[in-house]
């Protein structure tokens, strides 16, 4: 039973998705069959947004897969390769998006975020335990109080008896 | 301990929901920001869909132009036609970027549906296309005198895209005059310019 559900899990794992890999293009050796996998899978189609070029089926994606290709041939780097990329689509080709001025909130939100839930489960719970001991004044108006009671009940007592 | 503690949760929501509400209306979502804007029109060699003549990037200066992406596939193009047709009876320069399409279907549009464009540029295996970083056609780019682009639309042109990008092209017009190069040229498109 656990077996089948690990299969069932591994046939839904991203690179099974992939209709287009390394293997489909000629390269001749396997570290760059790999890149290409990586660089296929780490590009984003701008066609359909939400998937990568390794998974679209969107012509343009298959343009870009090409080019990938021709480019790596040319013995280009994985950096020049996104850098041509980029300078054509635009930064929203990269699923790693670098950290610059119109990134800094997709960057940075979800740490202010967490530091914000922090402070204030922080400051929520501490208010919680911590009881301050009693004043001069208010441990005075305790045993006054209490007093109070004391007698008040002593008088009860005596009424009914 | 203090209630206001108690409504930064509500105001976190609130900012929250202004802010992805928002985003749910707005009509470009799909549109990406061109890094294309402001550089130069891309180097190419290609043929011209109706002569067969070689086309450079060099052919694209002069008078500022619409440079359209279009194929015989793309339905919004056909629906767009029409619209191009027009601007190009005002006298709106139109090049044309036959996209990843075959000549002889394109030539036939043109002949059934009325040619705006001052010629066309045959890509058939999208390279131009690539390199203007073009994702769907059909788009179009503002080029102005210079060959530089001025600016980008995705999607069809129709009476209320081009209001909002009449501004963009008039600024172009304004911006050929200044120049030396083109007084020739602009005393071509002078009655109307100078008009107003």
């Amino acid at each position: 039973m656990k077996l089948l559900f690990a299969i069932c899990l591994s046939l839904f794992s991203l690179s099974s998705f992939a209709v287009v890999n390394g293997h489909l293009y000629p390269f001749d050796n396997e570290v760059d069959k790999k890149r290409f996998d990586v660089l296929a899978e780490d590009l984003r189609c701008p066609k359909c947004q939400n998937q990568n070029l390794a998974d679209s089926y969107a012509p343009v994606a298959g343009d870009m897969r090409d080019k990938v290709y021709e480019l790596m041939i040319e013995g280009q780097s994985d950096d020049e390769i996104v850098t041509y990329l980029v300078d054509r689509y635009g930064d929203f080709v990269r699923y790693n998006p670098p950290v610059q001025e119109n990134t800094f909130f997709l960057w940075f939100a979800p740490g202010v975020m967490a530091f914000i839930a922090l402070i204030m489960i922080i400051s929520l719970t501490r208010g919680r335990k911590e009881s301050q001991p009693l004043s001069e004044e208010e441990k005075a108006k305790l045993a006054e109080l209490q007093a109070a009671r004391k007698q008040s009940v002593e008088k009860s007592e005596k009424q009914d008896s | 301990m203090n209630r206001t503690m108690l409504f930064v949760p509500l105001i976190i929501f609130v900012v929250m929901a202004i802010f992805l509400g928002s985003g749910i209306g707005r009509e470009d979502k799909d549109v990406l920001p061109s890094p294309l804007i402001g550089k130069p029109f891309p180097q190419f060699i290609l043929q011209q869909v109706e002569t067969e003549k070689q086309l450079t990037q060099s052919d694209l200066q002069g008078k500022p132009m619409l440079v359209n992406v279009w194929a015989t596939w793309c339905p919004t193009c056909k629906a767009e036609h029409e619209f191009l047709n027009t601007l190009a009876a005002e006298g709106v320069r139109i090049i044309g970027i036959n996209y990843k399409d075959d000549d002889d279907e394109a030539k036939v549009w043109l002949r059934d549906y009325g040619n705006p464009y001052e010629f066309n540029i045959s890509d058939p295996k999208g390279k131009l296309g690539l390199e203007l970083g073009v994702y769907g056609a059909p788009e179009t780019f503002f080029v102005d005198g210079d060959g530089i682009i001025r600016a980008k639309h995705v999607g069809d042109l129709n009476l209320r895209v081009w209001q909002k990008y009449k501004g963009v092209f008039e600024q172009m017009k304004t911006h050929i005059k200044g120049t030396d190069t083109e007084a020739a040229d602009s005393k071509g498109i002078a009655p109307k310019g100078e008009a107003k």
